[in-house]
């Protein structure tokens, strides 16, 4: 036995055996779970838009989403409308439909991938920003844009919702791999909440984004236009990455908000 | 204990503290600071950790007599992070909520020295049974220092338990606060994460002599 396993052409078959068959496992598990994956990423983004308009479960201090089964139904009836719009050079050369976003890509506008939208914005100068409108449960008409950045580990994103004015009315954030019990917090609802009420443009109209800061002074949010919230205990680099994707992508936007006033 | 021999029931109660892979043999350390800010993380750390260190120590014991010697750790890496997607994989169709809560998580799984450590010591050398018996116990002994911690430092640094409050509120003032208690905030970073298993190690050391190493 011991002779056998320890030959080089025993060592080299069960390499190259051991690859063929893990690897053949795997990518026949990825190919047959990739449907319902999708899927269920699919209704994932209508659950994170749907909370940013204030359309959840949330129990006491707990972020809950509708459940999966409803959020289709209730995307179509409080989404009002997608809309896409081109950016390119620094300002906004067209806005389209849902309509006529699907007849050019044949892709809903709210699973435009963010991540290569921010590449193609790097290489070309063009990026494609999606906005969603939709009704808050009280009434309001909201505006929803995806934002995406960097955490400490791994990529961040979530959802703003905000008022023809820019006022932040609801967020929502997610991680791929930041710290459990810290950066992972930045999901949690008393991180989530402190934005709500901020002003994110000052009040000659420009854009001034809001900071994850530490030592803020106002430990109870009182303040809404100090365009601060209070970060993280230990999650320096997280809420970085928050104030930095919020100030990088929200602010792209400024033109369409600033056409709605007109 | 009809069902484990005396030599197996010593397979799980070993590690939980005479031989605990945190406190004595110092496996595993780099999860137990990195992910115990929080009790309910370092739960989900060692549900995890339980799971694949059992089935991972069962499959290398039935391979172990025909894993090539030169190049068995790369052959245990293949094995335990192959599993470790499978599952993740599963998750991710079928209880995505779930996946979504143990993404993090997958990572340092894939690199926890015990499990590395268990497949190498243990599972190499014994049969299916007792592999399985070595893989729960050391996952065990390593989740209940885990949770320790968390516990520790969830309600010395938040004053949470499992994300609820349990001292009052720090903002309003009430319970412990009104009377002059505050948060330790050092307790969220890891540094204090080592201090804590530090202190773990002296008490079990200064209680039991025989762990002291001359």
């Amino acid at each position: 036995m011991e002779n056998k396993t320890d030959k080089n052409s025993y060592t080299i078959l069960f390499a190259v055996g051991m690859v063929v068959v893990v690897g053949g496992i795997l990518a026949f598990l990825a190919t047959s779970l990739s449907p319902a994956i999708s899927q269920n990423e699919k209704i994932e983004k209508q659950q994170n838009i749907l909370y940013v308009l204030g359309i959840n479960d949330n129990e006491g201090t707990n972020a809950i989403f509708v459940g999966t089964d409803v959020a289709p139904k209730e995307f179509e009836k409080n989404v009002t409308e997608q809309i896409v719009l081109t950016f390119k050079d620094g300002e906004i050369t067209q806005t389209q439909t849902r309509e006529e976003y699907m007849a050019e890509t044949g892709q809903e506008p709210y699973l435009i991938d963010v991540k290569k939208q921010q590449t193609s914005q790097k290489n070309t100068g063009v990026r494609k920003l999606p906005l969603f409108i939709g009704k808050s449960p009280e009434g309001k008409t909201l505006y929803v844009a995806p934002i995406r950045g960097k955490g400490l580990w791994d990529a961040i994103w979530g959802y703003v919702a905000v008022d023809e004015d820019m006022i932040v009315q609801g967020t929502y954030f997610d991680h791929k791999a930041e710290t459990p019990g810290l950066g992972a917090n930045i999901k949690q609802r008393y991180f989530m909440d402190d934005f709500y009420g901020e002003h994110l443009l000052t009040e000659a109209g420009v854009f001034k984004g809001i900071t994850v800061a530490k030592g803020n002074a106002d430990p109870k949010n009182e303040r809404k236009q100090d365009y601060k919230v209070d970060a993280i205990a230990g999650a320096t680099i997280t809420g970085d990455g928050v104030t930095a994707m919020i100030k990088k992508d929200l602010g792209l936007y400024l033109p369409y908000f600033q056409n709605l006033k007109n | 204990m009809a069902i484990l021999s005396k030599k197996d029931t010593k397979l799980i109660t070993d590690p939980f503290l005479d031989n605990n892979p945190i406190t004595i043999q110092v496996l595993g350390i780099c999860s137990a600071l990195a992910i115990t800010a929080e009790l309910k993380a370092s739960i989900v750390m060692a549900v995890s950790v339980l799971f694949v260190m059992g089935v991972g120590n069962v499959v290398i014991s039935l391979m172990r007599n025909i894993i090539p010697s030169k190049i068995r750790i790369i052959v245990q890496l293949v094995i335990v992070a192959s599993l470790v997607i499978m599952v993740d994989q599963f998750l991710k169709a079928y209880a995505y909520e779930l996946s979504k809560t143990l993404s993090v998580f997958v990572g340092l799984i894939i690199t926890n020295c015990i499990i590395m450590g268990r497949f190498e010591a243990f599972a190499l050398g014994n049969g299916a049974w007792r592999s399985f018996l070595d893989g729960i116990g050391n996952a065990a002994g390593y989740g209940f220092i885990l949770i320790l911690v968390g516990f520790i430092r969830e309600l010395l640094g938040s004053g949470t338990l499992l994300g609820i409050p349990v001292l009052g509120d720090p903002i309003e003032k009430s319970g412990l606060y009104s009377i002059g208690y505050e948060n330790n905030g050092f307790m969220l970073l890891s540094p204090m994460a080592l201090i804590v298993v530090g202190i773990i190690i002296w008490i079990q050391r200064s209680r039991n002599a025989a762990l002291i190493e001359n």
